[in-house]
């Protein structure tokens, strides 16, 4: 038996290493969002947000387009995941009981784990290869696709969450089972399921791999959904991977904007789900 | 009275389903009744169609890839998981470089991100005071919030630099006479793409492992105190019960580690070679496919990298459901243990 002094001893270091542990790793993200900071505004200035690429050496570069097309593919891909994604949710929540409810589950959560390097081949599979060209519309369904499951988990997470005589209310005024599903209990967790929308936008924002081969890039503003398009994540790859000083600059100025964006909506949604619990 | 509430909830939900003035509910079979009969299987088999949409999306993606990527099995078979070369010009390929590059790079990144991850979740759940914990956690979510791009780009400016001109040297002078620390190095290659990835699998790690040391019941913790164990003793009993589950976030990890994309396709240097040295470029099976896909100008290249991307997608399948069943017979298990 260690006698108790180096019991204690042992104790209090432990509580010293794991408290030095997320000291390390909150030490890690502040030194990432410091270099993001510090070399992003640099370059970032409003010609740069509302201007097109330029060739090296030309002034008044920016990424005005990739910043559009970063929109246009999100907004593409929420419309189509986000209903199949609350629809299914739906499911889950209502039906999906069973073992067989489990099995979907079970499956759909399997699909949050899938690369999203493969989601981009297969999207090419199904789409730009039958297609014959790269476009838009491939980088939005390659986008639903990692949408889906995390809408779908998070709108059966949030429907377990109503209360169940709010829906036996409902049942008992005669109002049919599916009118007390959409108008009364996924009414009761709009803003649940608003906020899983957006950590999934959040999450999708950032997706570079899903779109090299889907919507690819595009070096000026096009808003043809059958085209290729621009995007911040595939900008940001093209100009980090260049040999231009300049480019690299334009690179750091384009991660400021996105990662301010992504950052933005993780502290929304982090402030609206402390309003709704408290 | 009845009638009254009926309409103004119909109006509340806003359907243009129902005609202008609504009978009150009827159960013999008025036209309500059959609607609402009707209306509810529809609605069970619409949300079913979408589930199974999403679930469905599985077994395409592994047909879909399957059948794009039959030139290249029909020409290699299995042999295409060990063979070792990577020559586009004579039209032959094998995987066994990025399967090599895959494995070490995540190897590299569960060793430092494991022990670390297990540091902050204990600290989180068993030692933290009440209020700071939740924004601790959020603090290491916003690591998982920041796109892979991203790092590959600070790795790349500031984080390989570091390596190359600081770290490096260091390490190849002290430990040079390991096999693994001798040759040239850059800044880019297996090392460094394993430390970003480290990186990138500690919020996963930590949240999942959080989650599964909150299921561990509070009395097995109070009833080692009771016993006159310290409180570390006490998290060790904690972390005993909670073993399954802590793997399971491992794997979790794991997973995350063999399919991130970005990040290392712009730090390991893409080289389709197996060295011991972990300085020395490499190539992992989703930096391959991200480097190589839009210049493969063959039909047989592309479908290696189809066929890349499918061994890709079955490995980070099973490992995916390997992961969620153990995470949740923990969760499940403690459950039961408290109704027990």
């Amino acid at each position: 038996m260690y006698s108790l002094r180096w019991r204690k001893f042992i104790d209090h270091s432990m509580t010293v290493l794991t408290a030095l542990c997320a000291l390390l790793v909150i030490g890690a993200l502040v030194v990432i969002l410091g270099y993001i900071v510090a070399n992003g505004v640099r370059a970032l200035n409003w010609s740069f947000l509302v201007n097109t690429p330029k060739p090296i050496g030309e002034p008044n570069s920016g990424i005005a387009n990739a910043i559009v097309g970063t929109v246009i593919l999100i907004s593409l891909g929420a419309l189509i995941g986000v209903p199949v994604g609350i629809l299914a949710g739906v499911y889950l929540a209502e039906f999906g009981t069973h073992r067989f409810g489990n099995l979907l589950r079970f499956l759909i959560d399997t699909l949050t784990g899938v690369p999203s390097i493969v989601v981009g081949v297969f999207v090419w599979t199904i789409m730009v290869k039958p297609m014959g060209h790269f476009s838009a519309l491939a980088g939005g369904v390659a986008l639903a696709i990692m949408m889906t499951p995390i809408v779908a988990r998070t709108t059966e997470e949030m429907i377990r969450l109503v209360p169940q005589n709010l829906r036996e209310a409902a049942l008992a005024l005669g109002a049919p089972r599916w009118r007390v599903t959409i108008g009364v209990v996924l009414r009761t967790a709009t803003s649940g399921v608003a906020t899983g929308v957006m950590l999934a936008v959040a999450r999708i924002a950032g997706e570079t791999a899903p779109l090299l081969f889907t919507a690819l890039g595009l070096n000026y503003l096009s808003t043809d959904l059958l085209h290729p398009m621009a995007s911040l994540t595939f900008q940001i790859y093209y100009y980090a991977a260049s040999p231009y000083d300049e480019w690299h600059a334009m690179a750091w100025a384009a991660t400021l904007v996105l990662v301010g964006m992504i950052l933005a909506l993780n502290i929304a949604v982090k402030i609206f789900t402390r309003n709704r619990h408290a | 009275m009845l009638t009254g509430t009926n309409s103004k909830a119909a109006e509340l939900q806003g359907s243009d389903k129902l005609p202008e003035s609504v009978p009150p509910p009827n159960l013999s079979g008025t036209a309500r009744g059959k609607w609402s009969r009707l209306g509810d299987p529809l609605f069970q088999t619409t949300t079913l169609f979408f589930a199974l949409a999403i679930a469905g999306l599985v077994v395409l993606m592994m047909v879909e890839m399957a059948l794009n990527s039959r030139l290249s099995f029909q020409k290699f078979g299995f042999s295409f998981i060990w063979r070792s070369i990577w020559d586009p010009v004579s039209g032959e390929f094998g995987a066994l470089p990025f399967i090599y590059g895959t494995i070490i790079s995540s190897l590299i990144a569960l060793l430092i991100a494991v022990p670390v991850s297990l540091g902050v979740a204990i600290f989180l759940v068993e030692k933290a005071p009440r209020a700071l914990s939740p924004p601790m956690l959020f603090l290491v979510q916003l690591l998982a919030a920041i796109p892979s791009v991203v790092y590959g780009l600070w790795g790349i400016f500031i984080l390989a630099p570091l390596l190359r001109d600081q770290v490096y040297p260091r390490l190849q002078a002290a430990l040079g006479f390991l096999p693994f620390f001798q040759g040239n190095q850059n800044g880019l290659g297996l090392l460094t793409a394993g430390l970003i990835l480290s990186i990138m699998i500690v919020p996963i790690i930590t949240a999942v492992t959080t989650d599964v040391l909150k299921a561990v019941p509070g009395t097995q913790r109070e009833a080692a105190l009771a016993l006159g164990a310290t409180k570390w003793e006490a998290t060790r009993i904690v972390l005993q019960n909670a073993r399954s589950g802590i793997t399971g976030a491992i794997i979790l990890g794991l997973g995350r580690a063999i399919g991130e994309t970005m990040a290392v396709t712009m730090l390991i240097g893409n080289r389709p070679e197996i060295s011991a040295s972990l300085f020395a470029p490499s190539f992992t099976i989703a930096s391959a496919i991200a480097n190589e896909f839009t210049e493969a100008t063959s039909d047989i290249y592309l479908q290696a990298l189809i066929e890349l991307g499918l061994i890709l997608f079955l490995v980070t399948f099973l490992i995916n459901a390997l992961a969620r069943l153990l995470v949740w017979s923990v969760t499940r298990g403690s459950r039961s243990a408290a109704h027990v």
